[in-house]
């Protein structure tokens, strides 16, 4: 889509980062690109030293980018300290100020700024509330759990109104069931502050069930962006296929190409319809994919694009995976939904065929 | 047959026998060389003076007291204050707080610059600060003396570059013990802060600039309250040993710039008067304890703080 300047909350653009110098230099990010809308919760989605701490960083104001601009707003803030960026963090540390207390740490960026200390009052008492902390208001930093030091350093960063929030793996250090209930309370938050965040996780479930959209990263270079569904559904490259939920992916021949969908031809000789991502012209052999759900094992030649054998049968409460021997060699695995009524059906070692649901393949530009 | 609890009391005895025996050199040592010798000069200060030098060993009498602050007129007997030793207690004190002043000015910079450094390079830095301890202190006074005397380094530079012509007496005055005291007991100052901004969590000096604190806020909100330790028990380390300063001011003040110390050596040496040496030693031990007393204070408190 096109983007205007100034109508989005963060533009980066063609932003390089390089630690070191000579043979030592570290190439953290290669020239990317990127805009944020206001109002959006967007995911920084990828694997540990891909990049999206820098970036993250870089609009933060703690790193300076090599090359390249940073807009907010519209106007260019790559050079700014960060200080002076209307734009706050809650570090994955949490780290908040040992020597305050929970109200102190959520005044201090307001007390800098100069504000009156009734209106600082009122904010930080409001922060407390937002966060539901008001009882904890006198405490130490120290006498309060992981969770509640989470909520403070959201209250802290929340409470000078900046215009962006990061938020750098905020949620890495809480055990699994109180990250799922601040997974929903964070987009509670974003939703009644109506700041934009900007979220960096290399987790993609936690990617997936709070983003607005999602860029998924890999070396240093954003791969793809997109809302969670385009990621799932319309993975463009293999990377962003494999990091993000399961895949199967085939090796098809492109018989032709009209209108972003492209006819491949299976291993198996069947033809089906892929989806080709944007801006993408396939020709000879391309890797289509196919996610495990988006299948069913059928009766073979009954409509089946696929056959072969079953080798495993894998019961997993809410689903059974079905792992298929596809006759080319490459293993295929199914998913189905159990359901009380559900015959128990396929052992292994049987022959089945597989059924590709339509408008689910996709075709992957590498 | 002694009961299973019998033998254990038993053992329990034996080793709290043992703990003591291993202990009693330690003690003996503290009880004969520092406690009990303090105790004959509380004692000694209760006593009249012998007229060459020495006590009148049983003879009860204030005077060593009354002398510390007062003197008695030479014709009439009535007392005055010991302008002397008022100056001499005052120049010790104030040059001892200057002296922690200066040292924490140039001391912080210097541990923040160290603390800061890759972890490979600071102990570097940390060896390069010990170094002076290696040498003897009456050397590293006479250094001292070859840069500020008149025809030392600072007045030969200052005179070949024309910005004076006479030489700047430095020597022998207060200043001279300022910079001599600020020398020697710099690294007394710079070791304890090294070590609290060392453990300093430099996240929090991000999370400091990023809610708008400028470098000076993220230095007097941040980095100040949470490196106070370092900077009391530093501040310590510097005022106590120069509040008790003999060496450096006997070299470096000459005989006019005295202080405590020298004083208490001037009543046991020339002057002869134990009775007062002692009490002026007691005095400069109860001084040191109120500082002590304020470093304890500080501590517990911000001890308390961090939860």
């Amino acid at each position: 889509m096109p983007d205007q300047p100034g109508s989005n909350a963060i533009d980066v653009r063609s932003v390089r980062k390089v630690f070191g110098a000579g043979e030592y230099a570290v190439t953290a990010l290669d020239t990317v690109s990127v805009s944020i809308r206001e109002n959006e919760f967007f995911t920084l989605l990828g694997p540990s030293g891909c990049g999206k701490t820098t970036l993250l960083r870089l609009i933060a104001g703690f790193e300076y980018p090599s090359e390249g601009e940073i807009l907010l707003y519209g106007k260019d803030i790559a050079g700014l300290p960060p200080h002076k960026r209307p734009v706050n963090t809650v570090f994955q540390s949490y780290a908040l100020f040992p020597h305050m207390t929970v109200a102190e740490n959520i005044a201090f960026g307001l007390e800098m700024l100069g504000r009156p200390k009734d209106e600082i009052k009122a904010r930080v008492a409001e922060m407390l509330a937002l966060v539901r902390m008001e009882n904890l208001a006198n405490r130490r930093t120290s006498q309060i759990s992981g969770g509640q030091q989470q909520r403070v350093a959201l209250a802290r960063a929340l409470a000078p109104q900046p215009k962006v929030l990061l938020l750098d793996e905020p949620l890495s250090a809480l055990d699994y069931k109180l990250r799922k209930g601040m997974q929903i309370e964070l987009k509670r938050l974003q939703h009644e502050t109506g700041i934009t965040f900007i979220f960096v996780t290399h987790d993609q479930e936690e990617a997936l069930t709070m983003s607005d959209r999602i860029a998924v990263m890999t070396a240093g270079k954003i791969l793809q962006v997109g809302s969670p569904r385009d990621i799932y559904d319309r993975p463009a490259e293999r990377f962003v296929a494999d990091f993000i939920g399961e895949s199967n992916f085939l090796e098809a021949e492109v018989v032709s190409v009209e209108n972003c969908r492209a006819t491949v031809r299976l291993s198996s000789g069947a033809e089906i319809s892929a989806a080709v991502p944007e801006g993408h012209s396939p020709s000879g052999r391309a890797t289509i994919v196919v996610r495990p759900e988006h299948a069913r094992i059928v009766p073979e030649g009954d409509g089946a694009s696929l056959h072969g054998t079953v080798e495993n049968v894998v019961y997993l409460g809410t689903d059974t995976h079905f792992h298929l021997r596809i006759d080319d060699g490459t293993l295929f695995v199914v998913r189905r939904q159990n359901s009380p009524d559900a015959a128990q059906g396929l052992a292994a070692g049987q022959r089945a065929g597989v059924a590709i649901s339509a408008d689910a393949a996709q075709l992957l530009r590498r | 047959m002694a009961t299973a609890a019998e033998t254990a009391r038993a053992a329990e005895a034996r080793d709290r026998r043992d703990r003591w025996l291993l202990s009693a050199p330690g003690l003996i040592i503290i009880f004969v060389a520092a406690i009990g010798p303090l105790f004959v000069m509380l004692a000694y200060s209760f006593m009249e003076k012998a007229d060459y030098g020495d006590v009148k060993f049983g003879v009860f009498s204030l005077e060593g007291w009354v002398s510390v602050l007062f003197q008695r007129d030479i014709f009439d007997d009535t007392l005055g204050l010991a302008d002397a030793h008022l100056s001499i207690l005052w120049r010790s004190i104030s040059l001892s707080l200057y002296t922690t002043v200066l040292t924490l000015l140039f001391g912080f910079p210097t541990a923040y610059f160290i603390a800061t450094r890759p972890a490979t390079t600071r102990e570097v830095w940390v060896f390069l600060v010990t170094i002076p301890f290696w040498t003897n202190l009456l050397i590293r006074t006479f250094a001292m003396q070859q840069v500020i005397r008149n025809e030392g380094l600072i007045n030969t530079a200052l005179i070949s570059l024309g910005i004076i012509e006479r030489p700047w007496q430095i020597m022998n005055t207060d200043l001279a013990i300022l910079l001599g005291m600020t020398y020697v007991y710099l690294p007394l100052m710079v070791l304890p802060l090294y070590a609290s901004i060392e453990k300093l969590d430099f996240r929090l000096i991000e999370a400091g600039y990023d809610l708008y604190a400028s470098r000076w806020q993220v230095l007097r909100r941040i980095v100040i309250p949470l490196v106070k330790p370092g900077i009391v028990a530093g501040s310590i380390l510097v005022f106590i040993p120069s509040l008790g300063a003999y060496v450096i001011p006997r070299v470096l003040g000459g005989g006019k710039s005295m202080m405590l110390g020298n004083l208490i050596e001037l009543q046991f040496g020339a002057g002869r008067n134990w009775p007062l040496g002692a009490a002026i030693s007691i005095t400069l031990m109860a001084l040191v304890m109120v500082a002590l007393l304020f470093y304890v204070r500080n501590v517990s408190r911000s001890g308390a703080s961090h939860g």
